[in-house]
């Protein structure tokens, strides 16, 4: 038997007796900013593509929560700075080897796109929509011009935010839950998906909800594979991952995840998808409103989960 | 220059005065700490292995703290020593996360404090670290690794000693001595 114990007594603030240094403040912003690289990378995609006809909730009007989205993100970022003062001191630099600086500049350049963006489509959703000012029109009409290379910056842009919330999470090898490479592709996945289930949720177009329907489907299949993936690969690795994968293999992350996020964030929105697509009515908000919830109460049991995860000391 | 630290755990009786000299030292908010004792029990009873250590920050060559670090405030300074620079920290935590030792906390100011190796209050001035100097049994040991004639470096030539989680890729400055 071993024990270990901090004789001459620690109680950190937020560090002890676990480390807690990030509360709802960290999975809200990687929820939200994960749901606004969805939207703009179909908004970026389906432009590129040229077909805004066929797709007009995804192209012109899901958009228009982005910028509210990015900026709640962002609000909730700022609320989690202990030294909020010196904010701007992310912006003084650009540190290659640490994601959260990198991200902190990648959401510099979405959260002006998507703006512009709103700003192209604005007369989608207010028809009578007038400008005023002469340098406002000239404004738009460059960026109109522009739009397509917009689009290309957008959708690469997009893929950067929603890969980097999962990279933020994983670079940190102290934590045995978060290292995982998988992280990045898993959180884009589910940012994607979440995004397609807003889609689902705004577009009044039946035949548009019947294809983010299917590319959702085909989202959740990905993210249940990159799952299993992860775990296998903690199972296979190292005693403080095989920890950190108990932690949902019958810790005390088991059944919120498995119940919440895999079963109704996942596997019923899957299978209400399958009838949908084959011609079962189903109400068209449930599915996607379960995936909204399902990625949001992932990202909070993953940054909780990931907290409770050490190395054996 | 590589600074760096040597505790001897057959020596270390677990008093803490290394944890209050620090304190004092470097005027540490009431309630935190940036170094502690930790005691080791291996066996049962009455087979019992005792071993007890004087912690703080490893100093690590490459600390994942520094790579994490979005503006630039933690950063090597003189002989590899880890600082924060308090105006550029923004308080966002993810030092703090990626230290497998747990050895940073948020200061009540905002800023994230540690260990600094006492560098810019003492050691500059050919003084040892507090923690160091006030060790009632000695034991532990401080100095420039690349100074064969230092403490750390001849304790180091004749004794057995360990890292922290070595396997954490860090490359820790903080030995034990076994």
């Amino acid at each position: 038997m071993r024990e270990e114990i901090i004789v001459s007594g620690r109680m950190n603030h937020l560090i002890d007796p676990q480390l807690h240094i990030w509360n709802w403040q960290i999975p809200l912003y990687l929820f939200l900013g994960g749901l606004a690289a969805g939207i703009l990378f179909f908004a970026a995609l389906y432009t590129i593509m040229h077909k805004e006809k066929e797709y007009p909730t995804a192209v012109r009007l899901a958009p228009f929560i982005t910028p509210v989205l990015l900026a709640l993100g962002l609000l909730a970022l700022f609320i989690d700075l202990h030294h909020k003062l010196y904010f701007w001191r992310l912006y003084t630099t650009l540190r290659l080897q640490s994601p959260m600086s990198w991200g902190a500049w990648t959401l510099m350049i979405v959260t002006p796109l998507s703006l512009i963006w709103c700003a192209l489509n604005i007369k989608y959703l207010f028809p009578r929509w007038d400008w005023k000012y002469k340098w406002l029109f000239q404004l738009e009409a460059f960026f109109r011009k522009q739009q397509l290379p917009l689009a290309w910056l957008m959708l690469i842009s997009s893929l950067i935010l929603g890969v980097y919330t999962g990279i933020l999470l994983s670079a940190f090898n102290a934590r045995p839950l978060w290292n995982t490479s998988i992280l990045g592709p898993l959180f884009l996945t589910s940012g994607l998906s979440t995004g397609a289930a807003a889609i689902v949720l705004m577009s009044k177009n039946a035949a548009e909800r019947m294809t983010f329907a299917r590319i959702d489907l085909m989202l959740i299949g990905i993210e249940l594979f990159l799952i299993i993936h992860m775990f296998m690969g903690f199972l296979a690795s190292t005693q403080v991952h095989i920890d950190a994968a108990s932690l949902f293999l019958g810790g005390p992350y088991t059944v919120p995840f498995w119940l919440f996020v895999v079963t109704l964030g996942l596997a019923i929105p899957a299978l209400l998808e399958i009838l949908e697509i084959r011609k079962f009515y189903m109400p068209p908000f449930i599915a996607p409103i379960l995936v909204i919830i399902g990625g949001l109460i992932f990202r909070f049991i993953m940054v909780y989960a990931g907290q409770a995860s050490r190395w054996l000391y | 220059m590589r600074y760096a630290m040597a505790v001897d755990t057959h020596k270390c009786v677990g008093c803490s005065d290394c944890v209050v000299a620090c304190q004092t030292e470097n005027n540490v908010p009431i309630g935190y700490c940036r170094d502690w004792v930790v005691e080791v029990t291996d066996g049962t009873y009455p087979n019992l292995e005792a071993e007890i250590r004087s912690e703080r920050c490893n100093h690590c060559e490459n600390s994942p703290c520094v790579r994490c670090c979005p503006t630039g405030a933690s950063h090597y300074a003189e002989g590899g020593v880890v600082l924060v620079t308090p105006e550029k920290c923004i308080g966002c935590g993810a030092c703090i996360a990626s230290c497998p030792y747990d050895a940073r906390y948020p200061h009540p100011d905002g800023y994230v404090d540690k260990c600094t190796f006492c560098l810019e209050n003492r050691v500059k001035k050919g003084l040892n670290p507090a923690c160091v100097s006030v060790c009632p049994t000695k034991c532990m040991y401080f100095g420039d690794l690349d100074d064969p004639n230092s403490p750390v470096s001849k304790v180091l030539k004749n004794r057995k000693y360990k890292t922290l989680i070595p396997e954490a890729g860090t490359n820790p400055q903080l030995y034990f001595l076994i």
